[in-house]
């Protein structure tokens, strides 16, 4: 049988040796560095969530309607009389929160270890490039079930490029095709939604592998393991990605399962997080909710948004700091001055920034699913005050904080005491 | 652990939801007890069929409550002709808008917009009062177009019993705002220990292929 299935092989492999080339170029002869730890699952991850996306997202759109009049209660059949549907709903409603879990990991590994530093800088780059098409991916599929929520996020959101000076009226019009979110709308964030940005997803994802494996990767020490080669040219510190990374990696992929399913199964709406209780209301354009909240993901970048005051009646400072906020990160690679990558050999200026910015990404992302009153007023008046809601405050000092963190990097990197960097690998 | 893990997520949800309104008390549902389930069919189909409809859900699903579909025939049916039709009301929305001001809203997944805990407020939250145009507010849902459909049940029976009776009906709107969340658990304890006997050989395979790395 084992000798049949070889010479199967052979016969594949003389026709079309591309495959086996490409296999060993990025699994069985890709040296991977030998001292990943728990932060390196979460590419994988990325990876695998992607994966279970598309493959339930084409089961959804077998039974999925995209019509206004129908889109609520075609997802309503898909849970109630489609064989399974609520477990392939559910697996799509989890996997896109989760996605956003693992990303959001994977671009904090990136920080701690520096893995955006040269050479990496088109890795960091192309991952960038995954992140705003994901948000996008997910903005547009959130319209779809066609809740209370799904739509006036959208209109909300689609509002935000209606502030741009001059074009953004028409800009506005021109993505929603319609004056107000409408039937219109709903069809072509579906086309956008299940093919256009899978496309590009897709594509970025290669992108982002290949360049990362031109490279090689980086590590929790930083030190780049092709510079000490054996005699054979393989890097004494790297090990074969398959099948070292592979069967560690299926380790790491069924833990996460684990908790994907804990979700899925035992709480799919996460408290109101994963699936917005108020999305089980139809759309419904006459009838704006009090309070609308984005889903969880979007929120630090929304309360970037809120907290920033309007000027002139303009809501566009707001929505300028939120785009600048997410187009910041292209520029980590040059903004970080450190001659050392990884934060085990840094000084206390990074380690501090890197600490406050994960508790001010934190705090912004609760604040913005919170109506502004969340903490109270201020009980006295001033002149400067323009609100006296607590939280827009404490947004505003994390937004100052949030830009603080990229445009003061230049200067303490540069300025941080590091340590040396060992020249192996440490394990 | 499930519960704690549980309670630390929805504690910031619990905080939000209780904005308006009086306080709510914990709905004392009991997802897998049959026989709350059916009293709540009955009372849902006796007093709320007339203006709410449960357009997503089918009549011969309630076989999986322990009804045959005759039961579901002679009791539950009375509107509709076939036992795989959904249960439409039969009302229109013009008329329930000309007769309440607002349609009254289908109830499909009301247990899951509101949740168990609002429903059951709501539904013993009815008070006379004599400055509305049905005589009746609720204390949960202030100026509600609904009036008090449930009064009568309430003035024939203890409190306790009427507790009882809403208890039933929200146990049920629950169950048909997810009919398969039953299942859904279960398949999850399953899937759950399949990833557990994954995870030992996965395991036991990393260990074996990497005893040599160091």
């Amino acid at each position: 049988m084992a000798s049949r299935l070889m010479a199967l092989w052979d016969w594949f492999d003389a026709r079309m040796p591309t495959v086996g080339e490409e296999w060993r170029k990025h699994a069985a002869e890709y040296y991977a560095p030998k001292n990943f730890n728990f932060w390196y699952y979460f590419g994988a991850l990325s990876l695998l969530v992607l994966v279970i996306q598309i493959v339930s997202g084409i089961f959804l759109t077998m039974h999925y309607k995209p019509d206004a009049a129908l889109a609520f209660g075609s997802v309503e059949y898909i849970m109630r009389d489609v064989p399974g549907g609520w477990l392939i709903r559910y697996i799509h409603t989890t996997g896109a929160s989760a996605f956003f879990i693992v990303v959001y990991l994977h671009m904090f590994r990136a920080l701690l270890y520096g893995s955006y530093k040269e050479p990496r800088e088109l890795v960091w780059i192309f991952g960038v490039l995954i992140y705003l098409t994901l948000m996008g991916e997910a903005f547009f599929g959130y319209l779809l079930p066609w809740g209370q929520m799904s739509y006036w996020g959208a209109q909300v959101i689609v509002n935000l490029f209606g502030t741009v000076p001059f074009i953004g009226e028409t800009l506005a019009l021109w993505i929603r095709g319609d004056y107000v979110v409408s039937d219109v709308t709903l069809n072509r964030f579906f086309a956008l939604h299940v093919i256009a940005l899978p496309l590009v997803l897709l594509g970025l994802v290669v992108a982002h592998i290949l360049a990362l494996h031109d490279v090689g990767s980086n590590n929790p020490d930083g030190v780049e393991i092709k510079k000490n080669k054996d005699a054979s040219g393989k890097p004494v510190d790297g090990i074969p990605f398959h099948p070292y990374y592979t069967v560690k990696d299926t380790v790491g992929a069924i833990v996460f399962l684990a908790v994907f399913c804990i979700v899925m199964f035992f709480m799919p709406e996460l408290g109101g997080y994963f699936i917005e209780h108020n999305n089980y209301i139809p759309a419904d354009p006459l009838k704006t909710p009090e309070h609308i909240a984005p889903v969880w993901y979007f929120t630090p970048y929304y309360s970037i948004l809120r907290a920033v005051p309007p000027l002139f009646n303009s809501q566009f400072p707001g929505v300028a700091a939120m785009g600048i906020a997410t187009m910041i990160l292209f520029l980590l690679p040059w903004l970080d001055r450190s001659p050392v990558k990884s934060i085990r050999y840094r000084g206390a200026y990074w380690k501090s920034a890197v600490a406050i910015f994960v508790v001010v990404f934190l705090v912004l992302g609760y604040l913005g699913v919170k109506p502004t009153t969340v903490w109270g007023q201020f009980g006295f008046d001033a002149f400067f005050l323009d609100t006296k809601d607590r939280a827009t405050w404490v947004a505003r000092l994390c937004t100052v904080l949030y830009f603080a963190f990229f445009i003061l990097m230049p200067w303490y990197t540069a300025r941080d005491k590091v340590k040396p960097v060992p020249d192996r690998v440490t394990m | 652990m499930r519960k704690l893990l549980a309670a630390l997520l929805f504690a910031p949800a619990a905080l939000l939801a209780a904005g308006d309104g009086a306080p709510l008390e914990q709905a004392p549902i009991e997802p897998r007890d049959l026989v709350s389930l059916q009293s709540g069919a009955r009372s849902f189909v006796n007093y709320c069929l007339g203006c709410h409809g449960l357009q997503y859900m089918r009549y011969n699903r309630l076989t999986e409550l322990g009804l045959t579909e005759a039961q579901i025939r002679d009791n539950l049916m009375f509107s509709a002709d076939k036992v795989g039709e959904t249960m439409k009301v039969a009302m229109t929305a013009k008329d329930g808008k000309a007769w309440f001001g607002v349609p009254p809203p289908d109830l499909s997944v009301i247990a899951r917009s509101r949740g168990a805990d609002w429903l059951y407020g709501y539904l013993r939250g009815f008070y006379r009062d004599a400055k509305s145009a049905h005589g009746w507010n609720n204390k949960v849902y202030p100026n509600a177009a609904m009036p008090h459909v449930l009064w009568q049940v309430q003035a024939e029976s203890s409190a306790v019993q009427y507790d009882i009776a809403v208890r039933d009906l929200v146990n049920f709107l629950v169950y048909v705002g997810e009919p398969s969340a039953q299942s859904r658990k279960s398949i999850g304890i399953v899937v759950l220990f399949v990833l557990g006997v994954l995870f030992i050989l996965a395991y036991a395979m990393k260990k074996a292929f990497w005893k040599d790395v160091r």
